[in-house]
C-alpha cells in the first residue's frame, strides 16, 4: 500500500504496541452496492477476458479467460509467475479488473467485493493462512458456516464424512494439525457456506504425495456432489488427470485451454510444462 | 518467634491488599489485552477510560444517594455500575464512530491506531478532570468491614489483627463474576467466537461473513464494562483521583504484557504477579520480622526494600524482565 500516508508504520516493529498477524486486506461489502446485473447465456463461471493487477500496479492478466460448467472441475496451470493465483484472485474479486467481467450463475459479479461474493456461492481456499490456527477444528467449522441463518449440523456431518480425521480431532486447535489436516480444515471451512463454485488455490502446496493423492480424491468426491470446482495447481501433471477442463497460462494469458486428458496428450503442452 | 501473629501480619498488609489490587489490574489488563488482540493495537486511552467508567458511576453514586437509594450493607455504586458501564460504551462506541473507524477505513497501520488512542487519552482525561475536578472523591459506603481487626481480635486473642474490607471481598467476587463471564463469551457464544476469529484471521473472517464493524461494536462494549468494573472496584477500595487512574496505565500494561497480550489468562496471571511485586517490594517488613526473629536480631529499619513513591519503578522492572527473556509473556502471547 504505496503512496497512503496510513500505510506507513514507519518502521515500527514493536509487538508490544501493535499486533500484525493476522490482520485485514480486504474490503468488508457492508455498505456497498451489492446488486448484480444479469448476464444470461453464459457457462455456470466465467472470467471473461480478465485484463488487471493488483492496486495501482502493472497489470499481470491480459485477456485472460477461466470458465467453468456446473459440477466440473477446472484446473489452471502454468509456469512460476504466469499469473495463475492472480487469475483465481481476479476471478474471486481480490484484484481490480481494468477489463473483462466476472459471471457466476448468469449474473455479473464483477463490482462485487469478495465477502459479497461469498455470500452469491463462492467459496474460496487461500493458499496462506487459511484457517483459524488458534480455534478448535470444529470452530474452524462454525465459523466457515457463520453467515448461515439456518441449522447447519448436517452440513458439518457431511463435512466429517469427506474428512473423517477432522471427525477425530474436531476439538483440537486447528494449528496443531498436519499440513494436510489443515488443507482439510481449509476446504472444510469453505465447503460450510455451502458453496457452489469452490476455489482452491495450491491446495496440495507442502503437503506430501500420498496426502495430495488423498486430497484430490476428496476434491472430486465434491465436485460429484455437484458444486464446481476452479483449482490453481503446481503438480500439473496429476492435477489435469482429474480434471474436465485445463487452463494453461504463460505470462497473464491464455496460453492453451482444453480438456484435462488432452492437454496431457499434447505433445507441445508435454514438452513446455509437463517436462516431456 | 510468633510464626502466626507474623503470618497474619503478612496476610494483613500484604496477601489481603495485593490481591484485592491484583483483580483490579487484572480487570484492566483483560481491557488492554481485548482490544490489542481483536483491534491489534495497544490502547494508552485505557487508564483513562477506567476513570471515565468510575466518574459516571460516582456521580450516579451522588445520585441515588441522594434519593436516598442505598445497597444498604454493599456499596451504593454497585447499583450504578450498570449506568457506568452504559455511557461508557457509548463513549467508546462513539470514540470508535469519529476516530478510529476513519483509521480503519484507510487501512491504517496499527501504529497509527496507537498514537490515536494517545489523542484519545489526553481528551479523555480533560473531559474527566473538567467535569468531577482533580480531587480526591470517595463514594464507598455501607458497611466499612467483613472482618475488622477488633473483632478478628476477639475472635482469635492474637496480638496481630486481620481485617478484610467489604471493598477487598467485592472486588474478588465482582473479578470472578466478570472474569468467568468473559470467558464463557468469548469461548461459548457465536459472536464470542466470531471475535477469536477476527483476532485470529480478519480476511478469513470477513469471507467467512463476520461483519468487522459488528465485532468492533462487541468488543468496544466488553471494553467498556471491563474498564468501568476495575475502574469503580479500585476507586471503592482506595479512592477516585483522575492523575492516580492516569498513573494506572503502567501497571495495567505491564500485567497485560507480561502475561502475554492478547492471551486473556496471561491478563489475569499478570494483573496478580505486579501486585503482588508491587505491594511486596514496597511493604516495610520490620513488624513480620520482628515476630519471626529472636530479640537480638530484631532490625533498627523498616526492611523495605523500596520507598512507596518508587512503586511504579517495579512494574517497570518486571517489564523489562520478562521483555528481556521472554518476549511473549510468560503464557505465549496469541490471538484471544
Amino acid at each position: 500500500m504505496s503512496g497512503s500516508p496510513y500505510g506507513d508504520d514507519r518502521g515500527n516493529k514493536d509487538a508490544t504496541i501493535t499486533k500484525t498477524d493476522g490482520i485485514g486486506t480486504m474490503t468488508p461489502a457492508e455498505g456497498l452496492d451489492n446488486s448484480t446485473s444479469p448476464a444470461p447465456g453464459q457457462p455456470f463461471l466465467i472470467g471473461e477476458a480478465m485484463t488487471g493487477g493488483y492496486g495501482k500496479g502493472a497489470d499481470i492478466l491480459h485477456q485472460c479467460t477461466i470458465a467453468v460448467e456446473k459440477g466440473q472441475i477446472a484446473v489452471i496451470v502454468g509456469p512460476n509467475g504466469a499469473g495463475k493465483s492472480t487469475a483465481m484472485k481476479a476471478v474471486f474479486g481480490m484484484l481490480t479488473l481494468r477489463e473483462g467481467r466476472v459471471v457466476l450463475d448468469g449474473a455479473d459479479i464483477s463490482h462485487l467485493t469478495p465477502q459479497a461474493r461469498v455470500a452469491k456461492g463462492m467459496g474460496f481456499v487461500p493458499q496462506n493462512a487459511n484457517i483459524f490456527t488458534s480455534m478448535t477444528v470444529e470452530e474452524n467449522l462454525e465459523m466457515g458456516a457463520f453467515i448461515r441463518t439456518d441449522d447447519y449440523s448436517d452440513t458439518m456431518a457431511q463435512v466429517y464424512d469427506l474428512f473423517p480425521i477432522l471427525k477425530d480431532k474436531r476439538l483440537q486447535p486447528a494449528g496443531e494439525l498436519s499440513g494436510g489436516q489443515r488443507q482439510q480444515v481449509a476446504v472444510g471451512r469453505a465447503l460450510m457456506t455451502q458453496p457452489k463454485l469452490l476455489m482452491l488455490d495450491e491446495p496440495t502446496a507442502g503437503v506430501s504425495p500420498i496426502v495430495m493423492d488423498e486430497l484430490f480424491d476428496r476434491v472430486i468426491e465434491v465436485a460429484r456432489s455437484g458444486i464446481s470446482i476452479l483449482m490453481v495447481e503446481q503438480n500439473a501433471r496429476q492435477a489435469l488427470a482429474i480434471a474436465d477442463k485445463g487452463y494453461v497460462l504463460v505470462q497473464g494469458r491464455n496460453a492453451y485451454t482444453d480438456t484435462g486428458q488432452a492437454l496431457l496428450a499434447d505433445p507441445e503442452v508435454r514438452r513446455s510444462f509437463l517436462g516431456g | 518467634m510468633d510464626v502466626l501473629n507474623a503470618i497474619i501480619v503478612l496476610a494483613n498488609f500484604v496477601i489481603v491488599p495485593a490481591t484485592a489490587y491484583g483483580a483490579q489490574l487484572a480487570l484492566g489488563a483483560l481491557g488492554v489485552t481485548l482490544i490489542y488482540g481483536i483491534l491489534r493495537f495497544s490502547n494508552f486511552a485505557h487508564g483513562d477510560t477506567m476513570a471515565f467508567g468510575a466518574m459516571v458511576t460516582i456521580l450516579m453514586t451522588w445520585a441515588l444517594q441522594g434519593a436516598g437509594i442505598t445497597l444498604g450493607l454493599l456499596p451504593t455504586a454497585l447499583l450504578a455500575l450498570p449506568v457506568g458501564i452504559i455511557v461508557t460504551a457509548l463513549l467508546l462506541i462513539g470514540t470508535d464512530r469519529l476516530v478510529y473507524r476513519f483509521y480503519r477505513q484507510q487501512k491504517a497501520k496499527p501504529v497509527i491506531y496507537v498514537i490515536a488512542s494517545l489523542g484519545v487519552m489526553f481528551v479523555m482525561n480533560g473531559l474527566v478532570r473538567f467535569i468531577i475536578g482533580v480531587d480526591d472523591q470517595r463514594f464507598a459506603d455501607g458497611e466499612r468491614f467483613i472482618v475488622s481487626a477488633r473483632t478478628f481480635r476477639e475472635m482469635t486473642g492474637l496480638d496481630e489483627a486481620l481485617a478484610i474490607r467489604t471493598t477487598q471481598g467485592i472486588t474478588l467476587v465482582v473479578a470472578l463474576i466478570a472474569v468467568v463471564a468473559l470467558f464463557w463469551f468469548l469461548n461459548r457464544t457465536r459472536t464470542g467466537k466470531s471475535m477469536r476469529a477476527f483476532s485470529d484471521n480478519e480476511d478469513l473472517a470477513l469471507l467467512s461473513g463476520i461483519n468487522p464493524e459488528k465485532v468492533v461494536i462487541v468488543t468496544w462494549i466488553i471494553v467498556a464494562a471491563l474498564a468501568t468494573t476495575a475502574g469503580v472496584l479500585y476507586g471503592l477500595d482506595k479512592s477516585f483521583k483522575p492523575f492516580t487512574y492516569f498513573q494506572l496505565l503502567l501497571p495495567v500494561f505491564a500485567s497485560a504484557i507480561v502475561g502475554g497480550l492478547g492471551n486473556p489468562v496471561g491478563a489475569i496471571a499478570g494483573g496478580f504477579l505486579i501486585a503482588f511485586s508491587e505491594i511486596s517490594v514496597t511493604y516495610a517488613f520490620r513488624r513480620a520480622a520482628n515476630h519471626l526473629l529472636p530479640e537480638a536480631w530484631e532490625p533498627d529499619g523498616l526492611v523495605q526494600l523500596l520507598s512507596t513513591d518508587y512503586k511504579f519503578a517495579v512494574s517497570f522492572t518486571i517489564l523489562l524482565i520478562v521483555l528481556i527473556f521472554k518476549p511473549t509473556g510468560l503464557f505465549r502471547g496469541k490471538s484471544v
